[in-house]
C-alpha cells in the first residue's frame, strides 16, 4: 500500500472511530477513549526509537511531562489553541530528546537506557523546584466546557488525540518502509556491521530519538486540558513508562501494527480494570504480562500470528 | 566565619557517611553490572524489598535491622540465582539480552513496586534501633550515628566482597568470567554457574544494603527509583567493576550530594547524580579507576 493511500485509510478508520462515538454519545467513550489513543501516540513513538533502532527509552514519562508542562508553562504566559501547544511540546521534547541521545548514544546502547531512567527523575526535580509551573503543588487549568461547533470539550480533546494517532502510526509506516527504517532495521540487527556498510550510525540515531520525542512530547501537551489539574507524582507517572515498554512489545516491536494492538488492547484491559478492580492492580498486571511476553513470546502477538501463517503455510 | 567552618566540616562528614553507605547500596551493580554485564535495573526493588523485610521483623518481633539482614541473606542469594537462570534462559542464551532483557528487569522493578504498594501501601516505613537518633560528638564534627553504624557494616561488607573477589578461588573466577568466557571454558569451569552465583552475591548485597537504607531513611516503595540514577551513575565513575573505584566514585557523589543539601536544600539532591552520570558519559566513559 502507498503511504499516502495508507494516510487516507488512517483518516477513514480514524473517521469511522469518531463517527462511532459521537452516536454513542456518551462523554465517558470520550475521556477512557482519550487514555487509550494517548498510549497508541505513546506506544509508537516509543516503538520509532525502541522497535525500529533497538535503543530502549525508560523516559516516556519524562517527554510525555515535557510536553504536559510545555502546555502549562505556555497557558500561564498566554493562552494559545491546543493544536499550537502541540506542536510546542512537539519541538520542546525533541530537542531534549536529541541531547540526551547526543550525550549518550556515541557509547553502549544500554547507557542510553540507563540516562533516561535517570533523566525521569531529574526533571521531575526540576518541576518540584520550579514554582512557575506549579511546583510540587500542582497547577490548574480551567478546561472550557465546551468547544464551538463540537459540542463538549472532551470531545474536541478526543478528536484531536485521534488526529495525533493517525499522525503517528502514519510517520511510523512511512519511516518502516523508507531507507530510514532500513537504516534502522540495520542499526537494531547489527550495528558494527551497519556502520562499517556505511550507515550513518549516529545520525539516524538522533533521528529516532529526536522523532520518538517529539511524539511523546505531543500527546503529552493536551493533558492539562484533559486532567485539569497537573502535578508532577502524576505525570511524570510509572505507568506512562512502563505502558509504553509493554505495549509494543506484548503487540510485536518490528512493525508499525504492533503497538496499536498492544496499545489497543491493554489501554482498553486497563480501562476495563481500573473500573472494575483497582488501579493499582492493573498497573501490576501490566508488568506482569511485560515479563510474560518477553520470556514466552518475544515477538509479541505479531510475531506469533506470523508464526501461525508460517505453519499453516507449510 | 567559625560558623561556615562547622557546617563545612559536617557537610564532608556526612557526605563520607552518605557516601560509605552508596558503596553498599553500589556494590551489587558493581558486580551485576560492572562485572557480568547484565543491566539489572532493578537492583533498587531489590533493595527496597530488603528495607521492608527488615522492617516487618523490626516491627513485629523487635529485632535489629542489620541483623535480619544477614540472616536472610541466603534467601536474597537464592532469588538472585534463580533471576539470573530465568534470564540466562530466556535472553542470555538466544543473545535476546539488549532489548527484551531490559524490558525484562524493567518488569521486574515494576511488579516489585507495584506489589509493595498493593501489601503496605504508599505511607512511609521506618525501622526502631538504640542508635537511630543519638549522635557521637568530637569537638565540633558530629556524627549521628544512625548514618555511622551503617556506613561502618557497609564498609565492612564492601571490604569483605574486595578479598573474596581477589582472593578466593570462586572470586577470581567471576573476575575471569568478565574477560574471556572461552577461556574458562577451557578450564572446565562452566561459566554460567561462575554467573549465577556472582549474581546471587550481588543481589544478596541488596539485603544489607535495604536494611541499611531504611535506617537511614523512612522507605516508600517507590523510593527505589531515585536510587537508579545514583548507582549507575557511581558505577560508571568508579570504572565498571572495580570495587576500589566504586568507593572512591560514592564517597565522592555522597560528599557532593551532602554540599548540595546544605546550601541549595534537599529537594535538589537527586539532580547531582544524574548530573554525574552525564558529565562522566560525555568525558570519561571509561571512568576514575577504568580498567
Amino acid at each position: 500500500m502507498h503511504n499516502s493511500t495508507f494516510f487516507v485509510a488512517a483518516v477513514a478508520v480514524a473517521a469511522a472511530v469518531f463517527g462511532i462515538s459521537t452516536y454513542i454519545g456518551n462523554d465517558y467513550i470520550y475521556f477512557a477513549g482519550y487514555v487509550v489513543l494517548q498510549y497508541i501516540v505513546l506506544a509508537t513513538a516509543w516503538n520509532i526509537l525502541g522497535g525500529y533502532c533497538g535503543y530502549v527509552n525508560f523516559g516516556s514519562a519524562a517527554f510525555f511531562a515535557l510536553g504536559a508542562y510545555s502546555a502549562v508553562f505556555v497557558h500561564k504566559f498566554y493562552p494559545l489553541p491546543i493544536p499550537a501547544l502541540i506542536v510546542i511540546g512537539g519541538i520542546v521534547s525533541g530537542i531534549i530528546g536529541f541531547g540526551m541521545g547526543y550525550l549518550t548514544l556515541r557509547l553502549r546502547g544500554v547507557f542510553f537506557a540507563i540516562a533516561t531512567l535517570a533523566f525521569a527523575v531529574v526533571l521531575q526535580t526540576l518541576i518540584i523546584n520550579w514554582d512557575y509551573v506549579g511546583g510540587s503543588r500542582g497547577a490548574y487549568i480551567i478546561r472550557p466546557s465546551d468547544f464551538p461547533g463540537l459540542g463538549s470539550y472532551i470531545e474536541y480533546l478526543y478528536l484531536i488525540m485521534l488526529a495525533l494517532a493517525v499522525i503517528a502510526v502514519t510517520t511510523a509506516r512511512v519511516i518502516e518502509r523508507s531507507r530510514l527504517g532500513y537504516g534502522f532495521a540495520a542499526i537494531r540487527d547489527d550495528e558494527l556491521a551497519a556502520e562499517a556498510a556505511g550507515v550513518p550510525t549516529l545520525r539516524l540515531k538522533l533521528l529516532a530519538t529526536s522523532i520518538s520525542g517529539a511524539l511523546m512530547g505531543m500527546a503529552g501537551a493536551p493533558f492539562p486540558y484533559y486532567i485539569g489539574y497537573v502535578e508532577p507524582a502524576s505525570t511524570f507517572g510509572l505507568a506512562y513508562a512502563v505502558n509504553s515498554i509493554a505495549m509494543p512489545m506484548i503487540g510485536g516491536t518490528t512493525t508499525w501494527i504492533g503497538p496499536l494492538i498492544g496499545a489497543i488492547l491493554l489501554g482498553t484491559l486497563q480501562q476495563i480494570a481500573t473500573v472494575t478492580i483497582s488501579s493499582v492492580v492493573n498497573l501490576l498486571l501490566v508488568g506482569v504480562l511485560l515479563v510474560a511476553f518477553v520470556i514466552i513470546a518475544p515477538n509479541g502477538i505479531v510475531g506469533l500470528v506470523q508464526e501461525r501463517l508460517r505453519a499453516r503455510g507449510k | 566565619m567559625s560558623i561556615s567552618y562547622d557546617l563545612w566540616i559536617n557537610a564532608v562528614i556526612a557526605g563520607m557517611l552518605l557516601g560509605g553507605f552508596y558503596a553498599a547500596v553500589t556494590s551489587g551493580i558493581s558486580i551485576s553490572f560492572g562485572i557480568l554485564d547484565i543491566v539489572n535495573i532493578a537492583h533498587p526493588a531489590f533493595i527496597i524489598l530488603g528495607s521492608y523485610i527488615a522492617y516487618i521483623v523490626n516491627t513485629r518481633l523487635g529485632y535489629d535491622p542489620i541483623l535480619t539482614s544477614i540472616v536472610v541473606l541466603p534467601a536474597f542469594y537464592v532469588l538472585g540465582a534463580a533471576v539470573y537462570q530465568v534470564y540466562y534462559v530466556s535472553f542470555e542464551k538466544r543473545g535476546q539480552e539488549a532489548l527484551r532483557g531490559l524490558a525484562f528487569f524493567f518488569g521486574l522493578l515494576f511488579i516489585t513496586e507495584v506489589a509493595l504498594i498493593l501489601v503496605f501501601g504508599v505511607d512511609y516505613r521506618y525501622v526502631e534501633a538504640p542508635y537511630i537518633g543519638p549522635s557521637l560528638h568530637l569537638g565540633i564534627a558530629d556524627f549521628p550515628l544512625r548514618m555511622l553504624i551503617p556506613c561502618l557494616f557497609s564498609l565492612a561488607m564492601f571490604s569483605a566482597l574486595q578479598i573474596f573477589l581477589s582472593r578466593t578461588f570462586m572470586g577470581r573466577a567471576i573476575m575471569a568470567v568478565a574477560q574471556d568466557q572461552e577461556a574458562l571454558r577451557l578450564m572446565a569451569i562452566d561459566p554460567v554457574r561462575i554467573k549465577r552465583v556472582a549474581f546471587g552475591i550481588s543481589i544478596a548485597t541488596a539485603s544489607m544494603a535495604g536494611a541499611f537504607l531504611i535506617i537511614i531513611q523512612p522507605v516508600e516503595p517507590s523510593i527505589g527509583r531515585e536510587y537508579i540514577g545514583r548507582v549507575f551513575a557511581i558505577c560508571v565513575l568508579g570504572g565498571m567493576g572495580s570495587l576500589p573505584g566504586t568507593l572512591i566514585a560514592a564517597m565522592l557523589l555522597g560528599i557532593v550530594e551532602s554540599f548540595t543539601s546544605t546550601f541549595y536544600g534537599p529537594s535538589w539532591a537527586p539532580a547531582v547524580a544524574f548530573g554525574f552520570l552525564l558529565l562522566t558519559l560525555a568525558f570519561r566513559p571509561s571512568g576514575i579507576l577504568g580498567r
